[in-house]
């Protein structure tokens, strides 16, 4: 396998693995004095599952919201589809295609499953407010094509029996998965996952990573993933950015990374100066 | 020295003494804010209630009499004494005590865990009722509040200002005496939560509820003792309010007047209550001053707060308000 | 028993999201908009519209435009009482400028003209959150109060700087002015409030409703998935204040007649607005009814039962008013904070079962 071959390259089982979707380029993000990502530079390429691990507060989730538009960093540069990303508010990162859900759950408490996830296809939807007012007609129709897609997800997750709960009854596996439905509702081409197994049991993780897979192989879509419990990351990535304190410090194929000095000593805490 | 500067002097000093009063009330939601994280909207009703409670007890007056002489068909008004203004004060600190207690009881404790602005809302409720439950204890006729306190022209300041300017200034010798009251009350407040362990207790529960009852800290306590301290303050903003304006329901209106100020100062701040207040109060009369003949006057109803808008625009944590970082 | 949705089989999506996907509820609201518009206008007298129907009308107006933007989109407003006076100044102007102009046409755009003003007052909102939003929404309140009472232009330099409708005929018939017959009145109001809730349903139960709800729930997380917080916020503001410029027209134009500003549409009016919301439930269009309802018929129960029934003198009675309003408010926040609508709600959940509990 090459991972540095711009054409792509091909997975141990088979799939194959296109050319490069978004990079990264030696972003740098601070708050005030304090350093969160140091000059940290990384490609995800199509169809890949890439993985982002590191100790407690090595930065994964700061990267993954500079990804997602919602840190702008100080330095450094975002590359999308090719293109140098122009500085963008977060909801424009979400209808250029990169969708995510977050570590602690952020759904919308007060509305359905259903409307959650419905949520999720806003980017997509295109009937103004004068269409909706009326609602006969072109809202209607378009509120209509959305649902059937969104009953396709519902039944890819099988969250069929809770489509009409208010999401704030639900328990805590449940909800995750409903933020992982509201996600893919958008058809993402980029699906970001901040810790989608945290506080699961062994049976939640399981389903949780085959939803993963199927995700990546049916729709073909692209996942970055943060992910703590070490058996999941490397079962389910083909590549993995190791971050300690801010910095790189290790990216690879797994089997790579598992044998990098640096990263067994981070994980070990053998003393850092 | 020209006369419009004078004037423009004189106005100034007027309004930062104007400010002091609208810190005082400021104070009292700051104290809750901190403690509760609940905005209460309420606070200026304390005072019209503090201040109603103090003139009945003070001439006598009967509570409730007329609807005991709706029903009962009597001629029921007055004990018929009169009491000292210093004993009169300190029972209605008493009844402001009760009160938070009776507060926390058959509310807050009910709406442990709401969202903000559920008892944002919660607190307009209370306001609604006590402003009824003060007319209808008291009675809804303007009455005059009286505990002793000067009044009229500060001679000595008009006579210092004569000699320099050879124009005196009009400052009412109360506004002075409220100044002192509100630096009196600031400091005591600031010794108590930074000297005694129930201040301690007080800070330790504005940082974490959670935390707090953790470590043994008994939340309804807390509350009790955030909501008669700010019954205190509501009795000391009545005071001077009332002895300025005398006790009608206007008074409750303070309340709309201190928002801005907080709004300016940041709710969790207390030298912000001060210096908002100090800032609107002077804002607000030289805005009049210069610019109210021009366009109608009466600019004192909206200044304050267009004032606040346009700051929380450019800085929405407020003067004094700790910095925002959003996170998901 | 009463309530059955078994054998009420959804074969569609469409079905499945109608406004009232229940039979009897369906069957409910047809006997509603028979009794409101085939019998009531023709019973109508002129107590019964000036105390109860026409305020409610109105009410529930500002109540669902309030509730849109509070509701729904989470933003505390406590500027309604200023926007309804846009509403109603913008009216006047136009029917005082345009005296051609058709009532309804000067009504909608006065909704409009509130609209603008209310997405300028919106602005801030997408700096400001939570109290600060609330508090500075009173800037709105308190500045077009003392910009109505001081520019003389708004009340045409009358002299008691009061605003009065000039009659108004639609079809023939008297709308606005002191000859107007009180079914007049009625079905004016009656047919505004019909077509707004209409719209007002459309646009909660789609796109347009998803966003602003996101917005209410979390708004950084609906930042991130793609709704957009400006426009969002601000097609909240602009409905909102459509709908409570509309009911500040009528209730200027058609209920009051004559309007002085601080009076009619002071900060008490937006408390009572917001009652209404909380009373019957935030974030529930026929919540926004039920409030109306119960604060329109409150005061007139009070009044009834108090200074005519027990011959108490009114000032009490109307303290006696404030207290027990003040205390439902609270009560209605600590067992039900989705008020009136969520009661009914719970109601319906029980009548499915009735008689058998399980």
């Amino acid at each position: 396998m090459n991972a540095m071959n711009p054409e792509g390259y091909v997975t141990a089982d088979g799939r194959k693995i296109g050319g490069v979707l978004m990079e990264m380029k030696n972003i740098t993000l601070r708050f005030g004095g304090v350093k969160a990502i140091t000059d940290i530079s990384f490609d995800i390429r199509e169809g890949e599952i890439r993985a982002i691990i590191g100790p407690n507060g090595a930065g994964k989730s700061s990267m993954l919201n500079v990804i997602s538009g919602f840190y702008v960093p100080q330095e450094g540069e975002v590359w999308f589809h090719g293109k140098k990303r122009a500085p963008m508010k977060p909801y424009q990162v979400a209808q250029q295609g990169i969708a995510r859900t977050f570590q602690n759950i952020a759904l919308f408490e007060g509305m359905s499953v259903l409307d959650n996830i419905m949520t999720g296809r806003l980017t997509l939807m295109k009937s103004g407010l004068m269409d909706q007012a009326m609602w006969w007609g072109r809202a209607q129709r378009e509120e209509t094509e959305h649902r059937e897609k969104v009953e396709k997800i519902i039944d890819f997750l099988e969250i069929q029996h809770i489509r009409k709960t208010p999401v704030g009854r639900l328990p805590y596996g449940l909800k995750k998965r409903v933020e992982l439905a509201r996600a893919l509702a958008a058809e993402p081409k980029l699906l970001l996952l901040d810790e989608p197994m945290a506080g699961m049991n062994v049976e939640e993780k399981e389903d949780m990573c085959r939803f993963i897979l199927d995700v990546n192989d049916e729709f073909g879509t692209t996942i970055t993933l943060i992910e703590h419990d070490m058996g999941v990351v490397m079962d389910l990535s083909d590549r993995v950015v190791v971050m300690d304190y801010g910095k790189k410090i290790g990216d690879g194929p797994p089997d790579e990374v598992r044998s990098n000095p640096d990263v067994i000593n981070a994980y070990l805490g053998v003393s850092h100066d | 020295m020209p006369d419009q500067l004078l004037y423009a002097m004189e106005v100034s000093l007027n309004g930062l003494m104007a400010g002091i009063m609208y810190s005082l009330v400021a104070l009292g939601f700051v104290l809750i804010f901190k403690a509760s994280g609940i905005f209460n909207y309420a606070q200026g009703v304390l005072a019209l209630f503090a201040a109603l409670t103090l003139v009945g007890l003070q001439q006598g007056q009967i509570p409730f009499s007329h609807v005991i002489n709706a029903i009962f068909g009597t001629e029921l008004h007055s004990f018929g004494w009169t009491l000292p203004a210093l004993v009169a004060i300190a029972l209605t600190a008493l009844v402001m005590v009760g009160l938070a207690w009776l507060i926390e009881r058959l509310v807050l404790k009910h709406l442990v865990n709401q969202e903000p602005i559920i008892l944002f809302m919660a607190t307009i409720g209370l306001a609604y009722f006590l402003e009824g439950l003060g007319d209808v204890m008291w009675g809804a006729d303007i009455k005059k509040l009286d505990v002793g306190l000067p009044q009229g022209i500060s001679e000595t300041i008009d006579a210092i200002t004569f000699n320099a300017f050879g124009y005196g200034f009009f400052i009412d010798r109360l506004d002075i005496v409220a100044a002192v009251v509100a630096a009196l009350l600031v400091a005591s407040l600031t010794l108590f939560s930074q000297y005694t362990k129930y201040g301690r207790a007080l800070r330790a529960v504005a940082d974490d509820h959670q935390a707090a009852l953790s470590v043994g800290i008994s939340l309804r306590f807390i509350w009790v003792l955030v909501w008669s301290i700010a019954g205190f303050v509501a009795l000391v903003a009545g005071i001077m309010w009332g002895s300025k304006s005398g006790v009608q329901f206007s008074l409750s209106l303070i309340a709309l007047k201190a928002l801005p100020v907080l709004m300016l100062g940041g709710f969790t701040s207390i030298p912000g209550a001060i210096v908002g207040g100090l800032i609107i109060g002077m804002g607000e009369k030289l805005f009049e001053f210069f610019a109210g003949p021009l366009i109608g006057g009466a600019t004192e109803n909206w200044f304050a707060y267009v004032l606040a808008l346009l700051f929380l625009v450019f800085r929405p944590q407020g003067l004094f308000g700790e910095r925002i970082i959003e996170r998901v | 028993m009463f309530y059955r949705e078994a054998g009420d089989f959804k074969t569609s999506y469409v079905d499945d999201s109608q406004t009232f996907p229940i039979r009897f509820d369906r069957m409910r609201y047809y006997a509603v908009l028979v009794l409101g518009f085939g019998i009531l206008p023709f019973v109508m007298n002129d107590y019964w519209a000036n105390a109860v129907f026409v305020p409610f009308l109105i009410y529930a107006i500002a109540a669902i435009g309030l509730n849109i933007l509070t509701g729904y989109c989470g933003q505390v407003s406590l500027g309604t009482g200023g926007f309804m006076a846009v509403g109603a100044y913008a009216c006047y102007k136009l029917m005082t400028a345009f005296p051609w102009m058709p009532m309804p046409v000067n009504v909608l755009l006065a909704g409009l003209v509130t609209a603008g003003v209310g997405v300028l007052f919106g602005l801030p909102s997408l700096r400001i959150k939570g109290f600060y939003l609330a508090v500075a929404t009173l800037a709105a309140q308190f500045f077009l109060v003392w910009l109505f009472n001081k520019v003389p232009w708004f009340y045409n330099y009358s002299a008691s700087g009061q605003i009065t409708a000039p009659e108004r005929t639609l079809l023939g018939v008297a709308v606005t002015g002191a000859s107007t017959p009180a079914w007049a009145k009625y079905l004016f109001c009656a047919v505004f409030l019909f077509a707004l809730a209409w719209l007002a349903r459309n646009l909660t139960r789609g796109t347009v409703g998803r966003k602003w709800m996101a917005i209410r729930d979390m708004d950084i997380a609906a930042e991130i998935i793609g709704v957009n917080p400006l426009t969002t916020k601000l097609s909240a503001f602009a409905v909102s204040s459509f709908y409570i410029g509309i009911a500040g027209a009528l209730f200027f134009a058609v209920y009051l007649g004559a309007a002085e500003v601080g009076e009619a549409f002071g900060i008490q009016k937006s408390f009572l607005i917001l009652f209404m919301v909380i009373i019957g439930g935030l974030g529930s269009i026929f919540g926004s009814f039920a409030g109306a309802a119960f604060l329109v018929l409150l005061p007139v129960l009070l009044k009834n039962l108090l200074v005519g029934g027990l011959g108490w003198p009114t000032d009490l009675a109307a303290h006696i008013e404030l207290m027990i309003v003040g205390a439902l408010i609270i009560v209605f926040l600590i067992l039900e904070p989705h008020g009136l609508a969520q009661l009914w709600r719970v109601a319906k959940e029980k009548l499915r079962l009735w008689p058998f509990p399980h």
